[in-house]
């Protein structure tokens, strides 16, 4: 009898988004320095308070050191031996889809995001897709600028509305924020601006599809989104990435800036390249997520599912500043052959009267190690803070691990904070269970696994449910037997 | 009339780990008979069902078993189920956070799927379930409840006479259904458990005592004790036991 879980030699085979776009890059010499800095910020037409910005984010990038406090084990990365910038040979923004490149369109074809498809089923869903760091297509601008409402790429909004993009860029997430964020602001390339004007509720969820697609291009998205008093807008990351045998590194930011009665719900489905069975190759996912609710009664509210990268160091995080404000964490993670990661949020409560909600549900498989790291900080005149926080993991097989580590910090008498936490197993019971009514044991585990992440799953938009729910099933391709 | 046999166990042998349990155990069974299988505690009845329904943890050291003709002993435990061998266990495991009614969905469509069968859509299983459902006392709000979650006896065992029903077994194996059960859900579970009996169905009734018994008529009684049978008879021999208790018949061997 062999209770040690059989990792099948299919998990490498099973990333079928593992396929590489043939398009011409357009790709900057490895090595980081200012001429690099000036150079990306040159072959965007960027301006000067930009390009300032920028080399004071290296200067200080220089100074500092790579966390080492993360349980994560990866190889050293030598960052001069990245190229920082890669684009698509197209010199010119395309105004429709039949500008695109076909293959670039084959591409997300085979994603199964057709934008000609998206663009027919008019108004669900607005993608302004990313394409190894700069945007080639963007649907639905023109009814969404009815409304008032900015969706476009952040190097367009440097251009088009350098107000707001000198406003809010930095001012949540600062380039002292720490080593990945500062790296990220002087060198970051592309990614989404979103602004919803006051009293506006945007019509309809919008979409984001990241791809990493060039050789040794490290990834520095950066995502700016700014709903103003009284808005509302549902905002979709997703991501998927070819094969690859080498690491890519990672490191995106994204800044969510609420004012007063406004809310933003962000919601990921990250599947980036994982790494084969043996844990080779993969990608270093390295990123920082904020949100300040600057006004009262702001509201945010991040949902997650994570099933790919090898390596994860994310902390999507509420600054509730505005009194009332409220902020919400939903994550799934599931890590599975030898994927590690760290992740959690932090809950900073400023504003009075505050509320948070942290459910976590942390899947671990195969060799994998997960860890959750949250915080939840109540600030003096944060008075009657409230906090609830669920940290449940559950393991498949005996050769992974699962850690929580949540950090309190309160300093104020009247909060009121609970933190529950769950550590469970699969059982062979619960599968021999299933298996008695006649349903297979990767289908058992999945009924399972779906069951114990639904309090979150149910918090991510209908289409993007169903997405979850088969990357889910993918990702624990494998993981019993 | 001519019997057919269902399921054929020759001299079964099966230990965990290094522990020899079931010893050279026979049994044939018809289609339509109902047998009842008692004996003591930790004379290896739960071993026996668990063996017969493809646990892991189980080593079958010799012997053969076989199901409609087939090697049942081949087969995954979920193929032994889609084949038509069901396990109503005694302690059904609760799954958080699965719906009831999703868990039955999946079962219901893997078996039907395997029959090549196409797959019920959710408004006809769902009437499907209710339709059976009412005849056990099972109502459309236990079904959105967790699979087994804060279930009481009582229902955890009228749930597992409901999936029985809707899977529409061939051959069922009903370990230790009473146990836990007051009189009046005995009745229910009993009744349920009757309605499926039509001629073809057949059934194992594993239990310690002949009170279920007397709701579920059965066919044959075999006394097992140490990992055998070791007297055969008609339903009398129940009640023989229940006056005697084991002791008298395990010395008999």
């Amino acid at each position: 009898m062999n209770r040690l879980p059989t990792i099948e030699d299919e998990a490498g085979d099973k990333y079928k988004y593992g396929f590489v776009t043939d398009i011409a890059s357009e790709t900057a010499p490895k090595g980081l320095n200012e001429d690099i800095i000036r150079l990306i910020s040159a072959k965007k037409g960027e301006p000067e308070w930009l390009l300032g910005f920028r080399l004071k984010a290296f200067e200080f990038w220089q100074t500092l050191s790579e966390p080492t406090w993360a349980k994560l084990k990866y190889d050293k990365i030598d960052y001069q031996d990245l190229s920082y910038y890669s684009a698509p040979k197209q010199k010119v923004a395309p105004k429709s889809l039949s500008e695109v490149d076909p293959e670039l369109l084959a591409t997300y074809e085979k994603l199964g995001i057709s934008l000609k498809e998206q663009e027919a089923l008019a108004g669900v869903v607005a993608v302004d897709a990313v394409f190894d760091s700069v945007s080639v297509a963007t649907t639905y601008r023109a009814k969404l600028a009815e409304k008032g409402i900015i969706f476009c790429s952040i190097s367009e909004a440097v251009k088009e509305h350098p107000d707001l993009v000198k406003k809010y860029l930095g001012s949540v997430v600062p380039y002292t924020d720490n080593f990945f964020a500062a790296l990220n602001s002087a060198v970051f390339t592309d990614g989404s601006f979103v602004y919803i004007p006051k009293g506006i509720r945007c019509p309809m969820e919008l979409s984001t599809y990241f791809r990493i697609n060039a050789k040794n291009t490290g990834q520095f998205e950066r995502t700016l989104i700014v709903a103003d008093d009284e808005s509302y807008v549902s905002y979709l990351e997703g991501c998927t990435a070819p094969q690859r045998d080498e690491n890519q590194l990672h490191a995106a930011i994204v800044e969510i800036v609420v004012l007063k009665d406004a809310e933003v719900k962000y919601s990921t489905v990250q599947n980036w390249y994982p790494g084969d069975k043996d844990g080779k190759g993969g990608v270093y996912n390295f990123v920082t997520k904020r949100a300040a609710c600057r006004g009262a009664n702001a509201k945010i509210s991040w949902t997650q599912v994570e099933t790919g990268s090898a390596v994860t160091w994310k902390y999507p995080s509420c600054v509730l500043q505005g009194d009332n404000s409220v902020g919400e964490f939903y994550s799934v993670a599931i890590t599975n052959n030898h994927q590690q990661a760290d992740t959690g949020t932090k809950m900073i409560h400023i504003g009075k009267n505050t509320t948070s909600k942290i459910i976590s549900k942390g899947i671990s498989a195969g060799f994998s190690n997960q860890t959750y790291r949250g915080l939840v900080k109540v600030s003096p005149g944060a008075d009657n803070a409230r906090n609830y926080s669920q940290c449940d993991s559950l393991l498949i097989g005996s050769t992974c691990g699962s850690h929580t580590v949540p950090y309190i910090e309160n300093r104020n008498k009247s909060a009121k904070l609970e933190h529950e936490a769950t550590t469970s197993k699969i059982s062979d019971e619960q599968l021999f269970y299933c298996q008695s009514r006649g349903i297979g044991e990767e289908e058992a585990v999945s009924l399972i696994v779906n069951g114990f992440c639904k309090e979150v799953m149910q918090h991510l938009p209908m289409e993007f449910a169903i997405e979850a729910a088969k990357l889910i099933n993918i990702s624990l391709e494998g993981s019993v037997g | 009339m001519s019997k057919t046999p269902l399921l054929e166990i020759e001299d079964l042998c099966a230990r965990v780990e290094d522990k020899e349990i079931i010893k050279g155990f026979n049994l044939t069974i018809n289609e339509g008979e109902v047998h009842a299988l008692m004996g003591p505690n930790g004379a290896g009845k739960s071993t026996l069902s668990n063996v017969l329904c493809g646990k892991k943890g189980y080593e079958v050291t010799n012997g053969s078993v076989r199901f409609k003709g087939k090697d049942l002993l081949s087969l995954s435990p979920e193929d032994r189920a889609r084949e038509g061998i069901f396990l109503s266990m005694q302690y059904p495991v609760e799954i958080p956070g699965v719906p009831t009614s999703t868990f039955l969905k999946h079962a219901v469509n893997a078996i039907r799927k395997y029959h090549n069968l196409p797959e019920l859509d959710t408004m006809e299983f769902l009437k499907m379930v209710r339709e059976e459902g009412r005849k056990l006392g099972v109502d459309s709000e236990m079904i959105k409840r967790p699979l087994n979650v804060g279930f009481s006896g009582g229902e955890k065992k009228r749930l597992e006479i409901l999936q029985m029903s809707i899977l529409k077994p061939s051959f069922a194996i009903m370990d230790e259904v009473d146990s836990g059960l007051d009189i009046d859900a005995l009745k229910v579970v009993s009744e349920g458990v009757n309605a499926l009996r039509d001629g073809k169905f057949s059934m194992l009734v594993i239990t310690h005592y002949q009170r279920l018994l007397n709701y579920v008529v059965p066919d044959f009684v075999h006394v097992y004790a140490d990992g055998h049978i070791v007297k055969s008879g008609g339903k009398d021999l129940a009640l023989e036991l229940e006056e005697k208790g084991y002791a008298e018949f395990v010395k008999e061997k």
